[in-house]
């Protein structure tokens, strides 16, 4: 546990914070009609497929060019990720399949 | 106590096919907070409390880093983002479940969405409480699998080197399903190369709030080009491929 009781508690308040600001805005702001408030529709309707880019993004932030060890498990990975669910479209399967094959990268391949 | 009883046999069909999903993802949550040094209580306390799934991944992340609260708070509504339109859609819905309806707002995370969407109960059931047990249901498969996934953690000992791409493989799935759903991937690419270029620019530890603000105002600078062919989601279509 690299954080305090104290700090992980205030994280946890952070995050609960955030989700139930995006859970009850809509219906505290939407009580009039929706055309009124046509830039929050199509953040609702856009925002959603920006933020998982940013996320993929995110979760790879930590790679690096000066070794192959540094990003060519995570390229592997994800490729074949990608072309399973594209292929099998189960999404437990590819997330599942992908970790472990990830995994296996790093434990064995690429130490 | 009747119509409770009605509308939980009612409703718990409809969660069966969530039941394996939330079981199984909880548990590789669980099993990532474990190997992180938080067992199977903090599992337990944020699936109950925060309940959102792709926030908890990435809020795995926040407790393994320098503590940011303020960070944390932006990052987690922009990845819950997406419920501003959930909630849109529901407002109709919503209107007449009386005091149950800050609860069912609470717990609208995206499974809760598409399967209320796409079920009506049958004659004689309530309406209020037959979503309310859609609702609860979710969250408690949400946390039993969190649980399970703590305890399998600090039981059985594995390398769990690697782990953490867990997170990474669920964003790309997710990406993809997005990609093959829908035809205008504008989006989708700004959110992409705008985070990219933040990165390069801004360097692994303060790129996030650039690329959001980058992101929000790309998106609203160039809504006429993008706007296009977003088809606006009918009630209960596969939109909703994200946790």
């Amino acid at each position: 546990m690299p954080l305090t009781t104290t700090q992980t508690l205030i994280i946890m308040g952070a995050m609960t914070l955030g989700t139930v600001i995006t859970r009850f805005l809509p219906f505290i702001l939407f009580r009039t009609p929706k055309s009124e408030h046509s830039v929050i529709t199509y953040l609702g309707q856009t925002l959603p497929y920006a933020a998982i880019g940013l996320l993929v993004v995110y979760c790879l932030k930590g790679i690096t060019f000066t070794a192959t060890s540094g990003w060519v498990p995570e390229a592997i990975s994800i490729g074949f990720t990608a072309l399973l669910h594209v292929w099998k479209g189960n999404t437990l399967l590819s997330i599942g399949l992908g970790t472990v094959l990830y995994m296996v990268l790093v434990q064995v391949v690429f130490v | 106590m009747d119509e409770m009883k009605k509308a939980l046999k009612a409703a718990f069909p409809h969660t069966i096919p969530i039941l394996t999903g939330f079981l199984f993802i909880g548990m590789a949550y669980g099993m990532l907070m474990d190997s992180k040094g938080y067992g199977p209580g903090w599992s337990f306390l944020f699936s109950l409390i925060v309940l959102a799934g792709s926030a908890q991944f990435v809020g795995v992340t926040f407790l393994t880093s320098a503590f940011n609260p303020l960070y944390a708070f932006a990052m987690t509504l922009m990845i819950n983002a997406r419920h501003l339109f959930y909630g849109i859609s529901m407002l109709e819905r919503y209107k007449d479940m009386g005091k149950l309806k800050p609860y069912l707002i609470y717990g609208l995370c995206d499974e809760t969405f598409s399967v209320i969407c796409a079920t009506t109960p049958p004659e004689g059931v309530s309406v209020k409480w037959f979503r309310f047990f859609i609702t609860a249901l979710h969250q408690l498969y949400w946390i039993a699998g969190s649980v399970l996934g703590g305890l399998m953690g600090s039981m059985i000992t594995f390398n769990t080197k690697g782990l953490d791409f867990v997170l990474t493989a669920l964003f790309v799935v997710i990406f993809t399903s997005q990609w093959k759903a829908h035809p205008n991937h504008k989006p989708a690419l700004i959110g992409l190369f705008s985070t990219a270029a933040c990165l390069i620019l801004f360097g692994p530890d303060r790129f996030i709030i650039p690329a959001m603000i980058g992101i929000i105002l790309l998106l609203v600078i160039f809504k006429k080009q993008i706007r296009g062919p977003i088809p606006e989601p009918a009630q209960g279509e596969e939109e909703i491929q994200c946790l």
